[in-house]
């Protein structure tokens, strides 16, 4: 890696005794002699072990679940249903006001993707708690499904979630977020070409090599003590006191490294369930995802489909930008409405463009709920914008990068927010990016900078 | 049928923080009785390296060095609130609260100093190595071993801060979308080389420069690690990874290492990284979130780069070989 | 579910321990024996985070069953250090930034050392080679596979 300190060198104060050193990591010695403690590592002893019954549909109605035999299995402590959980219907913004409660932690009367949790088994043994599982008979009547986002937009598609009532999530602008700025179609009107592309991404797992989970233990003052590798502690530890109806201070959550979240552990799945079983059993309880629960079952980044219209002159000014955003949240919001809102404002790019209008829209479909990943809102959308911006260079036959720097964001310049540009440095990285990789522009643009003089 | 190259750009900002619900985070700060300095928080190290980035902070704001500096964080029993790690938050959040914390613990401090040299509190500067002089007098000074005994002993001072960053909630507007989503931006510009077998539509990167505006490298080291790592997740994303490869059908997603793809230590890509520093006007000593940014040029670039190559645009992610054929049959055949 | 006797040295010391039939090493050394070193990423044998080095082998101890380790040497990271001295390939690790979230460490390092035990000057394709079956999320593996290369060239002149 090389830093680049020429650049900036002018508001930046360097020099500074511990801020910009490499001091080694105080964490790294733990890791390299197996002595960093992560959730997982704590065994206690008596602890049992949680396997969660899971739904074989995308989506139907549950007649019946019969937990007689599982119950019976050698080592089953406990078995619990949608029943057991206090507050069993919620959804994690709602801390933040951003409602509905959608979700249910034990699926009650529905389920509405596959791999959806219905029943949790407790045993004294992670083989025995797997065993019992298979033995839990649920009784479903499937149901039509929807997959695409377009089909589930559709009039007379199946509902997908009752708690909201239509297949995408309701903002207070209505069914979509909006951004407008300046007159789209006037732009379009004089715009030299115009081009209209399609964009598509398909679920991505985070991966983390150590996998999503929580250990619980009793304290015997009734309080719970959770060990976790949860990205946000008292996010989880608040939700779970809703779900659970019990007072925060009953509560303490423990973490510490995560093996990896990149978004993937924020999230409240396995804590309200794992502290409500050591509470109902007064015993502790691991709950650990397998790699296929993890791969399959925790959230994905969401699938998106982008649809990018755009007015360009042929000096390469573009002249307005009409984006429209889908973000597939699955069967349940958990983060998706704030990715889908993220985006919105990400649109149109580090570029100043007169006139754009945005719609993005978070859609319901019966799969895997999606959630927060590394880029939320915004990675997807990059990969439309930055392919549609080389369609355009193309287009118009200019330099894809010096087609950038004309439009190219700098200090001052008002984004299709209403926020004005503050500390860009967009132009400054191409400069680089010219030199580094031998990829020449014009003098003029190598002369350019994000500073404009009086902003 | 041929190895064909080509290259392809692609040039990114991304915002630091979120606007939802308000994005306020906590540190306490306060010295022991031998002058080491105590952070208690409550965000998550995910591995990118929070603990050793917050201690750097806090050590550089007190002014004594980093391995003085404890920090007890992740719990919820004794760390003050945390909205959590994500949305390229972290350092920037929680930064900003530890530097105000450890300004008022370093106060405290330097008041006590003055009170056992008998000078103003103001006359006093600290030297990074554990000691506090007198400005243009650096022979009168007392370390901060003694300063944190005095205090504890003798003064009966606490050496101690709080320390509070909020970001209140921004409501978009509903007919203009007005809103406020964060508060700096880094950058980034990638530039991906590519090979294509146009016979079998594999795709190689060859090579890959990054060039990343990310406000100030707290720890360059650690720095090059989140970017390292990050560019090589935005070119698995780019070529490899779902959990549903004939997306919206939910069949064949991987559940395992074996099914779900991504690079390994035999298939990675020459990579360079350049790092500008454009410090932001509300980040701690200028930075901003670099964690999340630096996997997403590399996708388009990427993307691009095989058009450049093949002459193919493939618009759906990730880029498979067989949508690589397909596309160049279809080409093919008009 | 019957029980079965298991004896080995862990580390250089000796452990026995009844565990039931079936039972992994990765079981038996996290859950019965406190041993935390190795990771359990999978239990499938996908991700290499769980890697221990059994008789000079490196094995995957969630595929591994612990009755077959009988009287067996078993060697994990958290033996490595020796009288709490990092090892140059530890050293290496941490000179090279190669940990970020450290859950693949020690299995990268369990890896690492029965290559350079075997191939004390491996090429780059030796160490990519050995590390293949290793996951890293975090990391990119550049960072690793230096670390490696390192390792060997400081064990090549400590023993020059
Ligand atoms: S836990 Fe053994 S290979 Fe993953
Ligand atoms: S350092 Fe996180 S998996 Fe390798």
């Amino acid at each position: 890696m090389e830093l680049r300190k020429d650049y900036f060198a002018d508001v930046r104060k360097d020099g500074l005794h511990e801020i910009g050193q490499p001091r080694p990591r105080l964490d790294s010695p733990g890791h390299v002699t197996g002595k960093t403690a992560y959730f997982a590592d704590r065994n206690f002893p008596g602890m049992l072990h949680l396997k969660m019954v899971r739904s074989p549909h995308h989506h139907a109605r549950i007649r019946s679940i019969d937990t007689s035999e599982a119950e019976k299995h050698p080592g089953v402590v406990r078995v619990l249903t949608a029943r057991d959980v206090p507050h069993n219907v919620y959804t994690i913004l709602i801390l933040i006001q951003v409602g509905p409660e959608d979700e249910t932690v034990l699926a009650d009367g529905k389920v509405r993707w596959k791999g959806e949790a219905v029943v949790a088994v407790l045993a004294e043994t992670e083989r025995a708690a797997q065993e019992a599982a298979a033995k839990v008979k649920v009784d479903y009547e499937v149901l039509p499904a929807v997959f695409d986002m377009e089909g589930a937009l559709k009039p007379g598609a199946p509902l997908v979630n009752e708690y909201h009532g239509q297949n995408y999530y309701h903002y207070d602008s209505g069914e979509c977020r909006k951004v407008r700025f300046g007159d789209v179609e006037a732009g379009f009107a004089r715009a030299d070409h115009i081009l209209e592309q399609s964009y598509q991404s398909s679920p991505i797992e985070h991966a983390p090599t150590e996998t999503t989970g929580c250990v619980v233990t009793p304290e015997g003052n009734d309080r719970f003590t959770c060990y976790t590798n949860t990205q946000a502690m008292f996010f989880t530890l608040d939700n779970a006191s809703i779900i659970l109806q019990m007072p925060g201070s009953k509560l303490h959550f423990v973490g510490g490294t995560v093996g990896g979240g990149f978004g993937g552990k924020v999230d409240v799945i396995v804590e309200p369930i794992a502290i409500l079983s050591a509470k109902l059993t007064g015993r502790p309880v691991s709950f650990i995802y397998s790699r296929e629960e993890e791969m399959q079952i925790s959230s994905p980044r969401a699938a998106e489909k982008v649809v990018i219209k755009d007015g360009v002159m042929k000096d390469g000014r573009i002249v307005a930008r009409k984006v429209t955003g889908y973000t597939d949240a699955g069967a349940y919001s958990r983060h998706s409405p704030y990715g889908a809102q993220k985006g919105a404002a990400h649109y149109p790019g580090p570029y100043t463009i007169p006139n754009v209008w945005i719609d993005t829209y978070c859609v319901y479909t019966n799969r895997t709920p999606s959630s927060a990943m590394r880029g939320f809102g915004v990675t997807i959308g990059d990969f439309a914008l930055e392919v549609q911006m080389d369609k355009l260079a193309r287009l118009i036959g200019m330099d894809p990068l010096e087609f950038r720097f004309i439009n190219a964001y700098r200090d001052g310049d008002m984004k299709a927010h209403r926020q004005r540009t503050e500390g860009a440095a967009l132009i400054e990285c191409m400069q680089e990016a010219s030199r580094a990789a031998n990829w020449p522009v014009a003098e003029k643009y190598m002369a350019m900078s994000s500073y404009r003089k009086g902003a | 049928m041929a190895i064909r190259r080509g290259r392809g750009v692609a040039a990114i900002n991304y915002p630091t923080g979120m606007n939802l619900g308000g994005d306020p985070t906590q540190a306490l700060v306060h010295s022991t009785p031998t002058g080491n300095f105590m952070v208690t928080l409550s965000s998550v190290d995910l591995g990118q390296g929070m603990k050793q980035i917050m201690a750097q902070i806090c050590a550089e704001t007190i002014g004594v060095p980093t391995d003085r500096v404890i920090i007890d964080t992740a719990d919820t029993d004794t760390g003050p609130h945390c909205m959590g790690t994500f949305a390229s938050r972290g350092t920037h959040r929680a930064g900003n609260a530890v530097i105000q914390a450890a300004k008022e613990a370093r106060q405290v401090m330097l008041e006590v100093a003055a009170e056992e040299l008998e000078v103003n509190a103001s006359d006093l500067e600290t030297d990074g190595e554990g000691n506090i002089k007198v400005k243009g007098a650096p022979q009168k000074s007392i370390s901060i071993f003694d300063v944190a005994l005095s205090a504890h002993f003798k003064r009966g001072r606490s050496i101690s801060g709080r320390g509070m960053f909020l970001i209140p909630r921004s409501y978009p507007e509903k007919e203009t979308g007005a809103m406020k989503p964060s508060t700096c931006y880094a950058h980034a510009c990638t530039v991906a080389e590519v090979e294509v077998d146009d016979e079998t539509g594999e795709v190689t990167v060859l090579a890959v420069k990054n060039v990343f505006e990310i406000g100030r490298a707290l720890n360059p080291k650690m720095v090059e690690q989140q970017l390292v790592g990050g560019s090589w997740m935005g070119i698995s994303h780019a070529l490899y990874e779902t959990t549903e490869p004939y997306y919206p059908n939910r069949d064949h997603g991987g559940t395992d290492f074996n099914q779900y793809l991504m690079p390994g230590p035999g298939d990675l890509a020459k990579t360079e990284i350049i790092v500008l520093e454009r410090p932001s006007a509300d980040g701690p000593f200028g930075a901003k979130g670099p964690g999340e940014m630096c996997a997403n040029p590399q996708i388009p670039a990427v993307a691009n780069a095989v058009f450049d190559a093949v002459g193919v645009r493939i618009d759906t992610l990730p880029i498979t070989p067989e949508r690589i054929l397909r596309a160049l049959r279809a080409q093919a055949a008009s | 579910m019957a029980k079965v006797p298991v004896q080995f040295t862990l580390n250089g010391s000796e452990k026995a321990e009844f565990v039931e039939s079936g039972t992994t090493l990765l079981h038996a050394l996290r859950d019965k024996i406190g041993d935390t070193s190795p990771k359990g990423g999978c239990h499938q044998g996908t991700c290499g985070a769980c890697s221990v080095i059994v008789d000079g082998e490196l094995r995957l101890s969630c595929l591994t069953l612990a009755e077959t380790c009988s009287d067996a040497d078993i060697r994990t990271t958290a033996g490595l250090a020796e009288g709490g001295v990092l090892q140059p390939l530890q050293r290496a690790f941490l000179d090279a930034f190669a940990t970020q979230c450290g859950f693949c460490t020690p299995g990268m390092i369990m890896a690492a050392k029965v290559l350079l035990d075997r191939t004390p000057n491996p090429s780059r394709e030796d160490v990519v080679e050995a590390l293949s079956g290793n996951i890293c999320r975090c990391t990119g593996y550049e960072p690793i596979i230096q670390a490696v290369l390192t390792a060997a060239r400081a064990n090549s002149q400590n023993a020059a």
